[in-house]
């Protein structure tokens, strides 16, 4: 067959080279990665991987959905981005990065939060979603708006130094359709009991390992070969070397899937996660400018900082360590004879830690430090260390 | 007798150990005998009834228990039983405000 006449200009033949002559992938395989598009929700730990090789693989067009900037705490893990994209949207960087790595993809950016009112019409225009976000509301919604669409979900996540990979709502050769994340956890954990990354952490290695699994399960879909990851989970534990294999099967209960299924549209995934009533009670909020007068004026009060120690060694602005985790543990500790200011690293979990301290103890005088540490330091001690 | 692999998030409670022998015969059993030697780790596996939170999943080999006959399933010396925990991390992205707090 002529060049001419083959789908593929002459330099994606080349680019493509060492796919064509994979026995069973082939051009035919190629092409179909060509025609398809792949939706990568977060272009994080996990999306950076994913989105650098579906892109190299020449997946024809990509979108990818995050509302975030650029920050130098990204860079440890996400390989998309470097020192000159700081402050910059993510999406726009991740796009002149991958135009540059691959001229023929056609990258779509959505610079925004997904949500119950956009993600249904994000997410319609394309065949496979590769879901790398990192909260549970979110994974909910991806899941719920892939299940109403019929779009097949290729999950990642991370903690630490595990991942889990699997695919969800897969069409099956017989016509059915595989189990979805409610089959696998029918609900969510309850704020705060489940750290996130940005407060456990995560070794910068993991997610490009387990997004890069995610990119091999996205192009096994779309080309058909093997068998995809549908039905079973996969669990990577770095620390030991050990992966294990689950099976997922569909429940009967499931609200969105099962034998009486209940969900018909998008629901509110904040409330659904339990997040809405915690949301809805506010607390007392305290400037870093305010608190910057209350230091000079020299009046009394506690500072309590509710973060982790090796949070504390890199950089502190002399509150007393009491980490979230412990905080009802150390009441006694904590004044009611004046104002007290308890701050975290951007002021969410010192705002859980006034709600758990308010609702069990009944302190009336906690007052939350807005935008946390990093908030401080801009306005105030713009010397000190950010991370 | 039944082998039990702890997840990393977990491990801190049980003094870093990753994989724990317990004496029980079925996975009820298993469970409580853990929280009593790790007391700390009840809070993450056991709601304020007791029962297995449905966002942490037990497998025993390659089976959910949900599949098997939940917190009655059976264990052996041969078992070997995963706990399995919802994580969400991955990035941020998330709809009106940041959940868990960055």
């Amino acid at each position: 067959m002529a060049y001419s006449s083959l789908p593929f200009s002459k330099e994606e033949l080349g680019r493509y080279n060492r796919h064509i002559i994979i026995p069973g992938f082939g051009i035919a395989s190629q092409q179909k990665l060509k025609e398809a598009k792949v939706l990568v929700i977060g272009s994080g730990g996990l999306g950076s991987p994913a989105l650098l090789y579906l892109t190299a693989a020449g997946v024809g067009t990509i979108g990818i959905v995050d509302f975030d900037l650029v920050d130098d705490s990204n860079l440890q893990r996400q390989v998309l981005f470097d020192v000159r994209e700081i402050g910059q949207p993510k999406v726009e960087a991740a796009r002149k990065r991958l135009e540059a790595l691959n001229p023929h993809v056609q990258i779509k950016i959505y610079n925004a939060h997904l949500n119950s009112e956009n993600a249904l019409d994000i997410l319609r225009d394309y065949d496979v979603i590769a879901d790398g976000t990192d909260n549970f509301p979110t994974r909910y919604l991806v899941n719920d708006a892939c299940v109403l669409l019929d779009k097949p979900n290729v999950y990642a996540s991370i903690f630490q130094f595990e991942g889990q990979v699997s695919v969800f709502n897969l069409r099956l050769k017989d016509g059915r359709r595989g189990p979805n994340y409610r089959d696998l956890y029918p609900s969510p954990p309850p704020p705060g009991l489940v750290p996130s990354c940005a407060e456990g952490g995560v070794l910068g290695v993991l997610p490009g390992i387990i997004g890069s699994m995610q990119a091999l399960e996205v192009i096994k879909i779309i080309t058909g070969l093997g068998e995809p990851l549908s039905g079973r989970l996969f669990l990577f534990d770095a620390l030991q070397f050990e992966t294990r294999t689950f099976r997922v099967s569909p429940r009967a209960d499931n609200p969105i899937s099962g034998s009486h299924p209940e969900i018909k549209a998008l629901v509110d995934y904040e409330q659904f996660c339990g997040m809405k009533a915690v949301e809805e009670k506010p607390i007392k909020e305290l400037s870093a400018r305010e608190l910057y007068d209350l230091q000079v004026r020299g009046e009394k009060f506690q500072l309590i900082d509710v973060r982790e120690p090796h949070e504390y060694q890199i950089v502190q602005i002399g509150g007393e360590l009491i980490p979230v985790g412990t905080i009802t543990e150390h009441a006694d500790q904590i004044r009611r004879d004046r104002k007290v200011i308890l701050h975290c690293k951007s002021g969410a979990r010192s705002a859980r830690a006034i709600r758990e301290l308010e609702s069990k103890f009944g302190f009336e005088n906690l007052y939350n430090l807005t935008g946390g540490i990093l908030a401080y330091i801009d306005q105030v001690q713009p010397e000190l260390t950010k991370y | 007798m039944a082998t039990v692999i702890i997840p990393t998030p977990l491990r801190k409670f049980t003094q870093n150990a990753s994989r724990l022998k317990v004496e029980a015969s079925d996975i009820g059993n298993a469970v409580r005998e853990l929280t009593e030697q790790f007391p700390e780790l009840k809070k993450h596996l056991l709601d304020d009834q007791g029962l297995i939170r449905s966002y942490v999943n037990i497998f025993v080999g390659e089976e959910d228990i949900r599949n098997l006959h939940q917190e009655q399933t059976a264990v052996n010396a041969d078992s070997v039983v995963s706990i399995v925990p919802a994580i969400a991390g991955g990035s941020i992205q998330s709809l009106k405000m940041n959940y868990h707090g960055l």
